[in-house]
């Protein structure tokens, strides 16, 4: 299953491809070990992927990017996976695809240059602020609120669970501006979020006041991922950073979720990929009844499974990839890829570590990180009870 | 100043090799084909030459299928200038042809420098540089592992490695040609700007049939075959002189070697 069979790779996506791997073999890969244990990656490490025009594939050369189609993308996120840390990867792509695109379409020319020019450089790093310690699927009731007072907006409110939160430089934050949730503005909630890009340090490089960092989560999995808690307390921000328009926020996030969750499905593809062929690796070494465990049908018939069903998700991801890549409607396309990779990638991680047998318990093993990380998939980007709502909606039930 | 650089595209060392049924090669198909490390420092070198040497022009040059025009393209991508893809239609070379070839290209383009590896990892013959230096009449270093322009830019200072941790200097004047060593540079990567800018470069096409002049391969490959798999191990569990007579014993009987 190369990738050199796919009509959607053309030999530049090839040469990128090839690129991107070196880079991660050798400057991401090697630390490892080290990052999963430290559970951080060093901020340069942004720096550095900003020189190789890694922070910029599809964005406008204008502002630093290189202003190339959706694919260049798919061909970076697949070869990412190989630096084995989902944690760190996904610190990447949120900067990448679920705030520095949503910036470049809807920022004003100042906001751009502020921001997004920085950002492309991997100098200044984005988050996502969505999810509150009251809710993440629910986004059309969130509670933090940002209250107009002149030039500024004064900001309350708490977030979580946010990726790249302690060194973010800005965070893309999902407020509420109309009228508090009430039992009269519940089926309206809706119309009251605005998108703000909070900057974390005044023009000065002093800290927002009021903002402060929570205490660093402890999870499961995804060590390597830079995970808080936020909490904001009457900051003021100038309206200058409001994106687009006041209260369409919600429709802003909903587009902005498209790209995250594609992505993701692109991800869970390429991880796929990598634990299969770890396994079967493992398989023709590890021997019992004298001969390789690859060798019995059981595990041929397993694997033979697992590559069928991978095959399938992976087209259907593509097929998504190919209709984002073309700007055609594909919010059903991409919530089936994201709910069927998402589901899937658990699954074959499950297997994997069988097939591995006891040495899939044990850390050396990367089956092992890999089966623990990949379980936030079917929660983050939009649960799959959400996937299925939207699905089901989109099907006209 | 003028440099090429001479690369050759091998399979990647991850790839599972097939021999063709008929074993006269290896199944090229679904295999997947990287740059040669060896010569990834050649352009690397050549970029950082022409940067020290604050001008110039680098070339890169490959022989084979088309299929290598994607390394000739990831070159130009790191910042080499122009390249110059030698159709191989279909047919095999062997060090010799190869040489024969590459010589008629780099013969009368007044290159000052040209580098390539010490050798591709496929074959590993490290043959090609140096029949190429000869047929050109030209001075060779190969295994350098590190090359300084003298002040007049008219040549280098190139460090050789021999066996035993030695090494010999060598101050050399252009036109001459380099067999580039691990550790001569940490070859950068190709940038996505770079990549970008590398679709307009310009790659020269010639046929390898014009540049034969009826020279023929002197090697033909009959009967290629797998090495033979790994088997398991063997432990001899007992006491010390039991397993060293046993070690003799297995020598002797199952592996032949005494
Ligand atoms: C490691 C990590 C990183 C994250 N990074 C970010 C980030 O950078 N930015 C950000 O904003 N968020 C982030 N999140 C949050 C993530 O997006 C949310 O956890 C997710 O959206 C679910 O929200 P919740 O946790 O509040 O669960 P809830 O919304 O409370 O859901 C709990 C359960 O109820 C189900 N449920 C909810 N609504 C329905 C319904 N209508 N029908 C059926 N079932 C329903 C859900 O599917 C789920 O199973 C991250 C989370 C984690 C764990």
């Amino acid at each position: 299953m190369t990738n050199q069979t796919r009509s959607y790779f053309t030999e530049e996506h090839e040469i990128f491809r090839k690129s991107v791997r070196s880079f991660v073999e050798k400057e991401l890969y090697p630390h490892q070990q080290e990052w999963e244990k430290s559970r951080s990656v060093p901020k340069e490490i942004f720096k550095k992927l900003g020189e190789q025009g890694f922070l910029g594939i599809t964005l406008p050369e204008k502002y630093g990017g290189s202003g190339c189609d959706y694919w260049y993308k798919v061909a970076f996120a697949e070869e990412m996976t190989h630096c084995r840390m989902n944690g760190f990867t996904m610190d990447v792509m949120v900067h990448t695809d679920m705030t520095t695109p949503v910036i470049n379409r809807l920022g004003t020319e100042a906001q751009k240059e502020e921001v997004l020019i920085p950002a492309i450089k991997g100098e200044k790093i984005c988050a996502l602020g969505i999810t509150e310690p009251g809710g993440g699927s629910d986004v059309a009731h969130l509670r933090t609120t940002a209250r107009k007072d002149g030039d500024d907006y004064i900001i309350n409110g708490a977030k979580t669970f946010i990726t790249n939160g302690s060194r973010a430089d800005y965070i893309l934050l999902a407020v509420r501006t109309g009228p508090p949730v009430t039992a009269e503005t519940f089926q309206s909630a809706h119309t009251g979020v605005s998108f703000i890009i909070f900057p974390t340090h005044n023009e000065k490089g002093e800290k927002t006041p009021g903002f402060s960092v929570g205490r660093k989560l402890e999870k499961m999995g995804n060590h390597s991922s830079d995970t808080a808690e936020l909490s904001f307390q009457d900051c003021r921000i100038p309206t200058k950073y409001l994106l687009g328009e006041e209260n369409k926020g919600f429709y802003y996030v909903m587009n902005n979720f498209q790209g995250e969750r594609l992505i993701a499905s692109i991800m869970a593809c390429a991880g796929m990929k990598l634990m299969l062929e770890d396994s079967i690796k493992y398989g023709r070494e590890r021997q019992a009844f004298g001969k390789p465990i690859i060798t019995f049908q059981v595990w041929r018939h397993r694997l033979a499974q697992l590559f069928t069903e991978l095959e399938a998700a992976q087209e259907l991801t593509y097929r998504a990839c190919d209709l984002f890549n073309r700007d055609i409607p594909c919010v059903k396309e991409i919530s089936m890829a994201k709910l069927l990779t998402s589901e899937l990638v658990n699954k074959v991680a499950a297997e994997c570590v069988q097939l591995h047998g006891g040495y899939g318990y044990i850390e050396e093993y990367d089956i092992c990180r890999v089966y623990r990380d990949v379980r936030l998939l079917t929660i983050g980007a939009g649960t799959s009870e959400i996937m299925r709502e939207i699905i089901a909606k989109e099907t006209g039930l | 100043m003028k440099i090429a650089c001479l690369i050759k595209q091998v399979p990647d060392t991850e790839t599972r090799i097939r021999i063709k049924p008929d074993r006269s090669g290896i199944e090229e198909s679904d295999i997947k084909y990287i740059v040669s490390p060896y010569c990834e420092f050649a352009v690397e070198e050549a970029l950082r030459v022409k940067e020290k040497a604050g001008g110039g022009e680098a070339t890169v040059i490959s022989l084979g299928p088309d299929r290598v025009v994607e390394a000739i393209r990831t070159a130009l991508a790191m910042g080499i200038d122009k390249g110059i893809h030698i159709d191989s239609e279909g047919k095999s070379f062997d060090s010799y042809a190869t040489a024969v070839v590459l010589a008629n290209v780099l013969r009368d383009r007044g290159f000052d420098m040209i580098l390539c590896g010490k050798q591709a990892i496929d074959g590993d013959n490290g043959q090609v540089g140096p029949m190429i230096a000869e047929l050109l009449d030209i001075p060779q270093v190969m295994i350098i592992e590190r090359l300084e322009l003298t002040a007049d830019k008219k040549g280098v200072t190139a460090t050789r490695r021999v066996a035993g941790g030695g090494k010999e200097v060598y101050e050399i004047s252009f036109p001459a040609l380099f067999g580039c060593e691990k550790g001569l540079n940490v070859p950068r990567y190709a940038s996505l700007p770079g990549i970008m800018k590398a679709k307009t470069k310009p790659i020269e096409k010639l046929k390898s049939s014009d540049l034969l002049n009826g020279a023929l391969p002197l090697v033909q490959w009959a009967n290629y075959q797998l090495p033979p798999e790994r088997m398991a191990g063997k432990k001899i569990e007992g006491d010390l002189a039991y397993q060293a007579h046993e070690l003799v014993r297995l020598l002797r009987e199952e592996a032949k070697v005494i």
